[in-house]
């Protein structure tokens, strides 16, 4: 009986799960595998090697890869700042980096669109220095810097935790035994933030390689991602088909990454290093 | 584990009931589901309706054309009734969407100037499936300062050099291939292979020169003079000379596109009749005269062209003169063949360096 009830309470969740994620995931397999009138086919799978679609997968690929590096370059320093700074100010700090959070991600990326123009606030205050002008906007580059912006937190947040939680009685205990700082830091901090960083690289990279509403405001309909491809054969073409196709092959690329990084995860957990 | 597969069962029941069951009730009420472009209807003119009529009207927006095709075609929301432009409507009536127009209930359809109504034959043979709402052409919005105005008057000027990073192009296939075509001196509704491919050249020759591909947000980077030019509609110029007086626009001497946005029921309709009132009352001469102070675009509606300044009648931006008018091809819609391969052209373009 008390199983019973247990199982009642996952209700609402499992409504949902089949209603948003198990039905449409059943829909796009229907349609990837199906022509317009409902003939059994692979082309719309096949076609990712096009070279049109091969080369926005792979830009795609490319800017989520610069991007996560990015992250994870700026995000490891800063964490580590983090940690050694007061108890208070780090709860203040981190508040600060949620703070953006607060509005919505689009409206951040709109906002960026008007500072990074010609005539833009960054652009202005360049020329009032007498700097070269910054011509980023409607390139890859600009891309990769919104990525960026939106997805650190992303990033720090999870290395932040798993560093706060390594007991400064193991940092103590190596220098007792005379390791130098730069030990301490390959051999003891490092692979105990591991799962703080795996977890930071998947939750960065899966929405960079999937994102196509930033290359879309600030690609300037330029940089084509597989996102935006994907898009295009939903709501400009009427392709559900080949929209769906290419949805399954991203899927492949999404579930690959989080495998690889799972099984990374599990490895750092066991100190491997 | 049997437990577990009948609970599933009975929330899936429960699931697909509960759209049925809203959908049933609904459309015995006093509604209106209203389709439209963007920024396309005063949303003041929606609540005087309502007020007037008792019937509560449901407005939704789209993009492009194709766009309204993706949400009508999805078939989620019946709509009754639904604005869209000429060659998407001419799709639409071939594949047998669209509800004959009973003009009898629509008496101030006699406000629209006959002339439209000449010009929407090019879509709707017999003047029965449309209401024409508003039209233009597309032109070259560019910024006197920035550009040689001597050289406004060909579409060659987008593929100006001295203009690098300052073109702004339309991120719409077919209006993008009609720039190309014009130039090349094709037809814009070309079917012919060699052709397209010609106009896909020209393009991606362009596309190291393009600042960005842009529909709706053209107007506000001219306004903010991000870009030196921009292939628009002559509408949104029209808007963005209200807010810039260093920009002007030019429809080019090769020719260019007239489109007419135009009021149709389609076959999803549960309350024509109620659409029917709704498209009266849009050509009554107040509201027209409202939409057209919102929209800003030609409006076909004489009575409500008649009643403005004639310095603003005389606005060739806005309204566009019959000889420019004559120089202009309305779109066709092309097959499904010819559709895929239009789009693969503009994708290529698109993905190009």
């Amino acid at each position: 009986m008390c199983n019973l009830k247990r199982q009642l309470l996952a209700g609402p969740y499992l409504l949902w799960m089949a209603g948003f994620i198990l039905l449409p995931v059943i829909m796009i397999f229907y349609y990837a595998f199906t022509t317009t009138s409902g003939h059994f086919t692979l082309l719309n799978i096949s076609s990712i090697f096009a070279s049109i679609h091969l080369k926005s997968l792979l830009l795609s690929l490319k800017l989520a890869l610069i991007c996560t590096g990015v992250c994870l370059l700026l995000s490891y320093p800063l964490a580590m700042i983090l940690n050694g700074m007061k108890e208070k100010s780090q709860g203040f700090i981190v508040f600060i980096f949620i703070l953006p959070m607060w509005m919505n991600f689009m409206l951040r990326i709109l906002a960026w669109k008007l500072l990074l123009s010609n005539n833009g606030v960054i652009n202005t205050l360049l020329e009032a220095l007498g700097l070269p002008g910054l011509d980023i906007l409607n390139t890859p580059s600009a891309v990769v810097f919104c990525m960026v912006y939106d997805f650190l937190p992303f990033m720090i947040l999870p290395i932040y935790n798993a560093m706060s939680r390594i007991e400064d009685d193991i940092l103590e205990a190596a220098r007792d035994l005379g390791a130098g700082t730069v030990t301490i830091f390959f051999k003891i901090i490092v692979p105990l933030t591991m799962p703080g960083v795996v977890s930071g690289i998947t939750m960065v990279f899966v929405p960079a390689l999937t994102s196509f509403a930033i290359s879309d405001l600030l690609g300037g309909g330029k940089v084509l991602l597989i996102g935006n491809v994907i898009e295009q054969a939903f709501m400009q073409e009427y392709n559900w088909n080949l929209g769906s196709g290419l949805s399954l092959v991203l899927m492949v690329f999404v579930i690959a990454s989080m495998a690889l990084m799972s099984a990374k995860g599990e490895e750092g957990g066991a100190g491997v290093w | 584990m049997k437990l577990k597969k009948i609970m599933l069962c009975l929330l899936a029941g429960l699931f697909l009931s509960v759209p049925f069951a809203g959908c049933g009730s609904k459309s015995s009420e006093n509604t209106l589901t209203v389709l439209d472009y963007g920024k396309y209807l005063d949303p003041e003119a929606i609540e005087m309706f309502e007020e007037e009529t008792g019937i509560t009207v449901d407005y939704e927006e789209y993009i492009t054309p194709e766009n309204m095709y993706t949400k009508y075609r999805a078939g989620a929301i019946d709509y009754d009734l639904i604005c869209t432009s000429d060659y998407m409507i001419e799709k639409l009536i071939q594949e047998e969407e669209v509800l004959e127009l009973d003009y009898g209930n629509i008496p101030l359809s006699e406000n629209i100037d006959p002339v439209y109504f000449d010009f929407s034959k090019s879509f709707d043979p017999e003047n029965k499936y449309t209401i024409p709402y508003f039209f233009g052409t597309v032109g070259i919005l560019y910024n006197k300062d920035m550009v040689d105005e001597s050289k406004v008057d060909s579409w060659k000027i987008l593929w100006d050099e001295d203009y690098s990073g300052q073109i702004i192009m339309a991120d719409s296939v077919r209006d993008s291939f009609m720039v190309a075509l014009k130039i090349l001196g094709y037809s814009l509704n070309t079917t012919d292979e060699a052709e397209l491919k010609e106009a896909q050249d020209l393009l991606l020759k362009q596309k190291p020169l393009v600042y960005s591909y842009l529909v709706d947000e053209a107007q506000d980077e001219m306004i903010s003079e991000n870009a030196a030019m921009a292939v628009v509609y002559s509408g949104e110029a029209g808007y963005a000379l209200e807010f810039n007086d260093k920009l002007a626009f030019s429809v080019p001497e090769e020719g260019s596109n007239m489109w007419i946005d135009s009021w149709f029921i389609p076959k999803s309709a549960k309350h024509k009749e109620n659409a029917e009132k709704f498209l009266d009352f849009l050509c009554r001469e107040d509201i027209s005269m409202m939409n057209f102070d919102y929209v800003y675009y030609a409006t076909p509606n004489k009575k409500t062209k008649a009643s403005l300044d004639l310095e603003l009648q005389e606005n060739s931006t806005i309204f566009p003169p019959a000889e420019i008018l004559n120089n202009c091809e309305v779109l066709k819609p092309l097959d499904d063949e010819v559709t895929m391969k239009i789009n693969l052209l503009w994708k290529e373009v698109k993905a190009a360096d």
